[in-house]
């Protein structure tokens, strides 16, 4: 056999590799060693590659491969190693963006090796394909990163005729592509790989920081969709079956993160564009703040706590900026050893991606067994005596029940408003991510304890404990 | 060169449906890991960058391929990093947690054990294999 068939049959093993490590990923028990199979598979095709005649045969490119590598990797290990749990989404979107560019970077090399050959419509058809998405989900990654970073705002970004002028772009980008593929040129393939940037960032703009890490994975699966079309410009099998294996299970895993917000796809991805009276309507409900809301201090809470037969921890964001989940978690221990039965009811989308207060608890060593989800822990609402939200607000709105008007109307919710009493540890009376007011802050039965979460948390530990 | 294209086309096909397949039932504290994990496989899109840069030739070319190289790296490189930290956190259930608990998950100490021994050199060997 020739090395290029061993070359491919390794690649056929990486494939299986990548399967593997989608389906380990998938069940709790084995998805440390799925992920693990995956690097393993792609560290071999990578290693493998190095054989191609091609790249041994210019040294000047084999060295600038390693060198991209070595600074690739230099760059990433410690990003990725030293993230906070708290900031993983905008570490997951910037990853996901690079693998966009190079997608895009790829089908653009191509396109001006191949130039001169004139190469069959088809192959520009694919070439085409992998620089405007590749240079969407860049694009849009960027953006992503930016609004969960908070270095712009988080709120939907709307202004007038958007519908109108992303129509346009859009238009725009097909009319070139289509000029691209009669003509072959290389400007107009540029003009439109710019185009693709700018409708990328335009696509993600209206779109509401709470509903941002639906996007990420979207885009995500527009990446692996980006590598997928380079798969067939380089005529590779393992580039098509790793990106069509990301693109195809990231569309999935998209719609199940929406059917978790309890919203459709295209209602994320839209509903900004109409929904600009709605969010005028909750400006104005934030204007009529003089409403009286009931101030306590972690003295009377923790008496509270202490004496409580059942308490439910309601984690949301707030606990996880505030790197509050330690304390969080001393102070269910503290109950715990007074027989207070404590649980923590996690709402699927709590914190800023689905799953992502399951590891932050996790990281603080929470028990299993005190994890509740929420459709679990809904049902005990009613026979617990306390719920302390900590720094969750939209999660358990309840207008997303009562209020059809409402940006969240239809979102399922940790029904925090059914336990006897209700204390909020927030920073503020500042509405939560989705940027509407909380009929729940202003209810009798609830108390409202301000300051930072891992401060407060603090203080109440040392109130159950002198309890 | 079109039975080339319909042959790939194939593959192209029934990876949707295996796509679809493996993931069809993800517990939602999963979900986040998950589209970690797939991210760091679609960087698998570096094998396609060194081709490229292979065949580069001229300033043009081999900048862009230089640099496509670059991004690639990042995304398949930090993409298992951060996966794999993400994952650690399910995992780990450190020893003073067990002896606090009394005996509680006493077998899972031996596993984080070897988990955390294996971090720092599946942080690594991307790029050591790269490097090398």
């Amino acid at each position: 056999m020739t090395l290029g068939t061993w070359r491919d049959l390794v690649y056929l093993l990486a494939a299986i590799g990548f399967i593997l490590a989608l389906k380990g990923l998938s069940s709790p028990r084995h998805a440390r060693r799925g992920n693990l199979l995956g690097a393993a598979a792609a560290l071999v095709a990578i290693g493998f590659t190095f054989s191609d005649p091609a790249l041994r045969s210019s040294s000047r490119n084999l060295v600038l491969a390693v060198v991209a590598m070595v600074v690739g990797t230099a760059i990433a290990v410690p990003a990725a190693r030293k993230v906070k749990m708290t900031a993983m989404p905008q570490m997951v979107a910037i990853f996901n963006g690079v693998g966009g560019g190079a997608a895009a970077l790829v089908a653009m090399t191509v396109f001006l090796i191949d130039v001169p050959g004139k190469p069959a419509v088809y192959r520009i058809g694919e070439v085409i394909f992998g620089v405007l998405v590749g240079c969407m989900s860049l694009a849009g990654s960027a953006i992503a990163f930016a609004k969960l970073q908070e270095l712009m705002t988080g709120r939907p970004i709307t202004y007038p005729a958007q519908q109108v002028i992303n129509a346009l772009v859009g238009l725009a980008i097909l009319g070139l592509a289509l000029a691209t593929l009669v003509t072959g040129s290389t400007p107009l393939l540029v003009v439109m790989a710019v185009l693709s940037l700018v409708l990328g960032v335009i696509f993600v703009l209206p779109i509401g920081g709470a509903d941002v890490p639906v996007l990420i994975s979207l885009l995500n699966s527009f990446t692996g969709l980006a590598v997928a079309a380079s798969g067939f410009t380089l005529n590779s099998n393992l580039l098509i079956i790793a990106g069509t294996l990301v693109g195809a299970s990231g569309m999935l895993l998209t719609r199940m993160m929406s059917k978790a917000m309890g919203r459709s796809l295209p209602n994320i991805l839209f509903s900004a564009f109409g929904s600009v009276v709605t969010a005028a309507g909750g400006a104005d409900g934030s204007g009529a703040d003089a409403r009286p809301v009931k101030a306590g201090t972690p003295e009377d809470v923790g008496v509270l706590l202490a004496y409580a037969t059942k308490v439910a921890i309601v984690p949301g964001y707030g606990l996880a900026v505030a790197q509050a989940q330690h304390t969080a978690r001393e102070l269910a221990d503290a109950l715990a050893e007074r027989g207070v039965e404590v649980y923590y009811a996690i709402h699927p989308v709590a914190g800023r991606m689905p799953g992502h207060m399951n590891v932050l608890l996790a990281e603080a060593n929470v028990p299993y067994d005190q994890l509740k989800e929420m459709d679990d822990a809904n049902p005990e609402m009613s026979t617990t005596d306390v719920a302390l939200v900590v720094g969750a607000n939209d999660t358990v709105n309840p207008a997303a029940n009562n209020t059809p008007g409402s940006p969240i109307y239809g979102m399922p919710i940790v029904h925090a408003d059914q336990a006897h009493q209700v204390i909020f540890l927030k920073r503020s009376m500042r509405p939560g991510f989705a940027g509407i007011d909380n009929e729940l802050l202003y209810d009798p039965k609830t108390t409202m304890l301000f300051g930072d979460a891992k401060d407060t948390l603090t203080k109440l530990l040392a109130a159950v404990g002198s309890a | 060169m079109s039975t080339g294209i319909v042959a790939f086309l194939t593959v192209f096909v029934l990876a949707i449906f295996v796509g679809n397949e493996v993931v069809s039932k993800v517990p939602s504290i999963l979900h986040t890991p998950l589209m970690s994990g797939s991210n760091a496989i679609h960087g698998i899109v570096l094998v396609g960058t060194m081709l490229v840069l292979g065949n580069a030739h001229g300033t043009a070319q081999v900048t862009l391929g230089f640099f496509a190289v670059l991004l690639a790296s990042l995304n398949v490189v930090g993409g298992f990093v951060v996966t794999d930290r993400m994952l650690d956190m399910f995992k780990a259930k450190p020893a003073e947690r067990t002896a606090k608990d009394g005996g509680k998950g006493g077998g899972s100490t031996g596993g984080k054990g070897g988990g955390s021994t294996g971090t720092p050199e599946d942080g690594g060997t991307p790029g050591t294999g790269a490097a090398s």
